[in-house]
């Protein structure tokens, strides 16, 4: 039965990984899905990150951190789009310019402010277990014993699949992705819905990020995000521009971090630097075996003007 | 062509060559100071640190050429693959490949006569660091990957392949720090001033563009990549292999980037470590935007850019300013900069 506990913990730990992933590559598929691409998602992570730690060591309440660092991110969002949608600049230079702000942004945050302090670490936010469903075994304690932002990822995804496939709102963000001009003729904005997809996205990178530092390492480290905004772009293109889509590549990427730690405390003899790539190695393996199933929005990437 | 036309055309390339950066750099320190502010800290006192941690003595100004080394290295390289339109973010992990190879060379070679070994030790990191990009090339144009991705998972990869490299086969003699041993003595390139850290490898830094630079402008090869990167249909339909510029350009980025890394280990490390990169590979890319993708320009932004960092080095040193504002203020510069030329465009295309 020790394999069956090996499991569940292997699990348990691949959903908690996943849950920063989500946030992410959820937000990221409805800016993709209304043309915008944001390469910019591990400097707004780390922005989110670093809010929602000094928030949260500040006031001494984890949601009131998670909730600035998702504003905080979108105000960065706001301005990519000033950039890439009311200027029309390149969304990849830009995207890599917010990477550099971000990381540079929340180093210095961080430094300046808690250069001194010695007792860093905050209060980490509680496991919940949901009543009954913790009880079925394996699965139970794997989706049912877990903290509340954990759930809201698990929720976000089917919620956000819904809105983009059934509502007039989702029609709107997937045509303006695929045909802004006759999202235009329709009569709706074509600027105004791709400031909403991208805002929307940057919020949940903010809260993406704010997840390591309040739910998951319970302190901020320089850099912690660790590529974590990449791999959500690759999820992204994973999941098919598909929130669901994205919760399961997000799982897939959650089993890697989490079997990657695994291995390690494991001590098998395997050079510990192998198990640490081993979540990009998947990336490049994944996106491989999903080629040339390219469902991208037709625009994406394309800045929109009105005489064009 | 009159005079006329000719010099509205220079006076045009002046603005957006010179002016439009200018500016960029201006209202990124403006910017940066409302951060200070923000945060409590004297902006007269932390800029006049900056400034005079660049132009305070000629000791710094050393220092910042040494750290332009390679930011000008891969700036030039990055610029042939935005030219040819593959967004090459991967210069960080080729750095490190390069790197690597220029340890191995440094570390095996110094029996051979030094005229033999240096460039045999840059031109294996040219290789290595060519290789390590084509991969992301390759995966472009055979298997339609993006680039994007790929470069950067390719960078969390090669660092790892480094780590094991300093703690596995590579590491030193004595099996203590995860290092390499150092280098062969007579590979350590010479400093060019006497009492500062630059070293022969600038000077490799000042030719590399220019050659880059003949290649792009120059060259049938070069008019072929830029066509790519312009309009890769109507280049398809001019008869050039798309697929083959793409893969090239990106080789000739990464190979930019591995002399880079090779010139770091032989010039300033003296041997191979875990994180030799400050994020070389990601300035870089600011540094080739900045110049406007053209590899002589990376010269200038590169070495702006390496002041900048001792600069903002010494201003830690002396007024406790956190250094990591550099990488903000490098992304300010590039968000200003492509802001500004769009809004110039929407401008002329007004007017």
């Amino acid at each position: 039965m020790e394999w069956i506990v090996g499991l569940q913990a292997l699990l348990q730990a691949t959903v908690r990984m996943a849950a920063p992933l989500t946030f992410t590559a959820v937000g990221e598929t409805y800016g993709e899905r209304a043309g915008v691409i944001n390469i910019g998602l591990e400097g707004l992570m780390l922005i989110g990150a670093v809010t929602a730690y000094a928030v949260a060591f500040a006031s001494g309440s984890i949601w009131l951190g998670v909730l600035a660092a998702g504003l905080a991110a979108m105000v960065f969002g706001v301005l990519f789009g000033v950039v890439t949608i009311t200027l029309g600049a390149n969304q990849i230079v830009t995207g890599a310019a917010l990477n550099l702000v971000g990381l540079g942004l929340s180093s210095f945050i961080y430094r300046a402010f808690f250069g001194t302090v010695t007792d860093r670490a905050i209060q980490p936010l509680e496991t919940v277990k949901t009543p009954l469903l913790s009880q079925i075994p394996v699965l139970g304690p794997v989706l049912f014993e877990q903290n509340l932002l954990v759930y809201a990822a698990l929720l976000l995804a089917p919620l956000a699949a819904w809105v983009l496939n059934r509502t007039m709102l989702g029609l709107a963000i997937r045509s303006v992705g695929e045909h802004p001009k006759a999202t235009a003729t329709a009569g709706l904005s074509v600027i105004g819905l791709r400031y909403g997809a991208v805002a929307f996205g940057a919020l949940l990178a903010g809260v993406g990020g704010a997840y390591l530092s309040v739910a998951y390492a319970n302190q901020f480290v320089e850099n912690m995000v660790a590529g974590r905004g990449f791999i959500a772009l690759a999820i992204v293109v994973f999941g098919r521009w598909s929130p669901l889509g994205a919760l399961w590549a997000s799982l897939l990427f959650g089993f890697t971090f989490a079997l990657q730690l695994r291995l390690q405390a494991a001590n098998i003899q395997i050079a510990y630097q192998f198990l640490q790539i081993l979540p990009y190695v998947a990336t490049i393996v994944a996106m491989i075996l999903l080629r040339g199933q390219s469902a991208q929005p037709k625009a994406l990437g394309v800045p929109y003007t009105e005489r064009a | 062509m009159t005079t006329a036309t000719l010099s509205r055309q220079t006076g045009a390339a002046l603005w957006r060559n010179v002016a439009l950066p200018i500016l960029a750099i201006l209202a990124a320190l403006l910017v940066g100071a409302l951060m200070l502010t923000l945060s409590g800290f004297n902006v007269l006192a932390a800029y006049s640190a900056l400034w005079s941690g660049i132009f305070g003595n000629a000791r710094n100004l050393g220092e910042a050429m040494m750290r332009a080394t390679p930011l000008i290295l891969i700036g030039a390289g990055i610029a042939i693959a935005f030219r040819c339109g593959i967004w090459n973010i991967g210069a960080e992990g080729q750095f490190y490949m390069g790197a690597a190879a220029g340890a191995l060379i440094g570390l095996s070679a110094g029996d051979l006569p030094v005229w033999l070994s240096i460039p045999a030790a840059l031109l294996f990191g040219a290789l290595c660091g060519g290789l390590w990009a084509a991969i992301a090339g390759w995966l472009k144009v055979r298997l339609g990957l993006n680039e994007v991705v790929t470069t950067i998972m390719l960078n969390y990869i090669a660092i790892g392949i480094v780590g094991y490299l300093v703690t596995g086969p590579m590491q030193e003699a004595s099996r203590y720090n995860p290092q390499t041993d150092e280098i062969a003595a007579g590979m350590v390139l010479p400093r060019l001033l006497p009492g500062m850290r630059v070293h022969a490898g600038f000077l490799l830094a000042l030719i590399l563009p220019v050659l880059a630079a003949i290649l792009l402008f120059r060259t049938p090869l070069g008019f072929a990549l830029r066509a790519v990167g312009y309009n890769p249909e109507a280049a398809l339909h001019a008869g050039i292999n798309v697929n083959r510029q793409y893969v090239l350009a990106i080789s000739l980025s990464g190979a930019a980037a591995g002399i880079a890394g090779a010139v770091e280990v032989l010039g300033v490390i003296g041997r191979l470590y875990e994180n030799i990169s400050p994020g070389y590979g990601f300035t870089g890319i600011a540094v080739s935007l900045l110049a406007a993708n053209h590899p002589v320009g990376t010269i200038f932004s590169g070495l702006l850019f390496g002041a900048l960092t001792t600069g903002a080095e010494l201003m830690q040193l002396t007024a406790k300013i956190p250094s990591a504002m550099t990488f903000s203020l490098q992304g300010l510069i590039i968000a200003f900069l492509v802001s500004f030329r769009a809004m110039q465009g929407r401008v002329w295309r007004r007017g």
